[in-house]
């Protein structure tokens, strides 16, 4: 009994989504609402034990002397900083924690963010070698693709066209196929969960 | 005398009154000859009025609008052709307090009065309650005033027709679905397309335990409600119990607390179904960051320093995909990577080994598991692509000869 109650609950809140769905009565509307609200409570609850979680993977990492336990110093300094930070001295534009987020983390996120310009152009490197028919033709599609960005003189105006046909023919008929594929593994993979065929998430094959 | 300056004083008092008459007299005068000739001019420049003014409730919805409907004014288009726009006014009752709910161009006809359900806003609109409306249709010189509507209340309905077409394509599906697993229940055979990254999960668990290092699974940024993670999941229990029986740890960084959660939960009974509880590691799975390039950060750096011999990355991935797959690839790991984001799937395609494509995400739990009543769905999605694809060149051939009620059958309203 204990394993089916949370297939139950899977089957009702399923069941229910879907039903809702169909309904614009504002007595439908509440239902899901009240039910996001619930997501947005355990959040919160969940987002205590996230912190939990980080807190004592870092300290472990410290106080084993784990490869790299200087990172999980300032892991821990970070969240401790900004944890304490924030109620004391406030959000405000020009408070310590403000200012740690715009000049410390921001910056290292963009940066983290520029690495994709080189890893780019590495995966690019490997994906586009002429190796095969097929990795041939997939170069030239992405040189056209490419070059239609560049001023070529009298060979912009075919490439453009030329671009814009493999955009908007080949590649949209490959986009919706996917589309089509995903929209309907959606629909089974929600089946198989809210049905309680699918079970390995609480596993039970 | 004194007679004499009384009766002078009495022709000036006469004088000073009845002159000012006469002048206003005059001026009267020609104001109203001015004035005839301006309403005149008015009345005539005046468009006609909107006539047959109705509202009726708003259809699919809460029962928070109306649609007011009238006929166009005759010199709309058309006679004097002055009219320039419609205004549209509400009133809850019948005789007064008529304010503007909204105007049209001229030429439409139709107007759809909304408001929203919450009762303090400035915008609310009532159910169940009467309202009265008038239209004024506007020229550049002057207005004109059709008379009130009948009235009219608003209700929500509780169904939306406009999603027929969504209940019974899900209908359809959910009776070949059901079909195929009770046709697998009766034991027959059903044959699947195998794919190459789902062949490849037992080798690069087997490679990680010949090497004695880590898998890395990462279930992406989406959250525990998104269909790609939901997906993740079901995976991540088959591997967890392949991993616990080969005994290889597996580490499990996450973006989002309550994915933890679930992911934690997930292996933990993926141990206790492969007999192997005491190998559970709580701390393997853990949160990180919910920030996209902080969470980036701290899994290449897992990548570097743990040096996990497989990677997988399935789930919903956005510009990240393809930093974590790039650093994994200099790494020396066998990836595999599946996401249902159309926009990341050549990243994967370049730079992990193995890559399942959109749907085939939510497959791979199916395909791990080779258990019938799940191979059954997979030949119901078939049957499903199948008849999108009859569909499809129906729908080509019915635009082609202007079938439009074939097209029509299809159409969704939001």
């Amino acid at each position: 009994m204990r394993g089916q109650i949370p297939i139950i609950i899977v089957f009702i809140s399923g069941v229910f989504m879907v039903i809702q769905f169909f309904i614009p009565h504002d007595a439908g509307v509440f239902f899901y609402e009240y039910g996001l609200d619930w997501i947005i409570v355990i959040g919160v609850f969940a987002m205590l034990l996230g912190i939990w979680s980080l807190f004592r993977v870092q300290l472990d990492k410290v106080v084993k002397k784990s490869p790299g336990w200087g990172y999980s110093v300032v892991a821990l300094g970070g969240l401790f900083f900004m944890l304490i930070g924030g109620p004391l001295w406030g959000i405000e534009e020009g408070t310590p924690f403000m200012q740690v987020f715009w000049y410390i983390y921001t910056p290292i996120q963009a940066t983290m963010f520029s690495l994709l310009a080189f890893y780019i152009a590495s995966a690019a490197y490997r994906a586009f070698r002429a190796r095969t028919v097929l990795a041939t033709i997939l170069l030239l599609t992405a040189l056209v693709i490419m070059l239609r960005l560049i001023p070529l003189g009298p060979i912009s105006g075919p490439n453009q066209k030329l671009a814009t046909w493999i955009l908007m023919v080949p590649s949209m008929a490959a986009n919706r196929a996917i589309l089509i594929g995903i929209g309907l593994g959606i629909v089974a993979t929600c089946l198989k969960i809210v049905l309680g065929i699918e079970r390995a998430y609480m596993g039970h094959d | 005398m004194k007679n004499k300056r009384v009766f002078r004083n009495k022709v000036l008092l006469i004088f000073f009154l009845v002159l000012p008459c006469f002048f206003c007299g005059l001026d009267m005068s020609s104001a109203q000859e001015a004035g005839e000739i301006s309403v005149e001019d008015s009345l005539a420049q005046l468009p006609a009025t909107p006539t047959e003014v109705m509202a009726k409730d708003a259809s699919n919805d809460g029962g928070h609008a109306l649609v007011v409907t009238w006929k166009l004014s005759a010199d709309d288009g058309a006679g004097k052709n002055n009219v320039v726009s419609y205004e549209i006014l509400r009133s809850d009752n019948l005789d007064s307090g008529f304010v503007v709910r909204g105007m049209v161009l001229k030429g439409v006809n139709t107007f759809k009065d909304e408001g929203v359900k919450e009762k303090e806003s400035e915008d609310y609109f009532p159910s169940h309650k009467n309202f009265y409306y008038k239209v004024k249709a506007n020229a550049e010189k002057g207005a004109s005033l059709s008379f009130v509507s009948p009235p009219a209340y608003a209700f929500g309905q509780l169904f939306h027709t406009g999603r027929t077409v969504i209940l019974v394509a899900c209908a359809i599906f959910s009776v070949f679905t059901i079909l195929f697993i009770r046709k697998a229940k009766r034991g027959e055979e059903l044959y699947v397309r195998p794919l190459a990254g789902i062949a490849a999960v037992d080798d690069a668990i087997g490679r990680a335990t010949e090497m004695g290092k880590p898998i890395l699974y990462i279930l992406g940024l989406g959250t525990a409600a998104d269909i790609a993670t939901i997906a993740s999941f079901t995976i991540l229990a088959r591997i967890a119990k392949i991993t616990a029986e080969y005994r290889t740890p597996i580490l499990v960084p996450c973006n989002d607390p309550i994915v933890m959660i679930v992911a934690q939960e997930t292996v933990k009974a993926a141990y206790l179904d492969a007999g192997r509880p005491d190998m559970y590691k709580e701390e393997n799975i853990y949160y990180v960051t919910s920030m996209q390039f902080a969470y980036v950060a701290a899994v290449n750096g897992i990548m570097v320093r743990e040096r996990p011999a497989t990677n997988f990355y399935l789930g919903k991935f956005y510009a990240e995909s393809l930093i974590l797959a790039e650093t994994g690839s200099v790494a020396g790991s066998i990836q595999i990577s599946g996401t249902d984001e159309i926009a990341q799937i050549p990243f994967f395609v370049a730079a992990t080994d193995y890559t399942l494509i959109g749907e085939e995400l939510y497959a791979a739990s199916a395909y791990l598991g080779k258990e019938p009543l799940l191979l059954g769905s997979l030949k119901a999605q078939d049957w499903g692509k199948a008849l999108v694809m009859i569909s499809l060149i129906l729908g080509g051939l019915a635009a082609s000869f202007h079938l439009d009620f074939f097209i029509r059958l299809f159409a969704v309203k939001p």
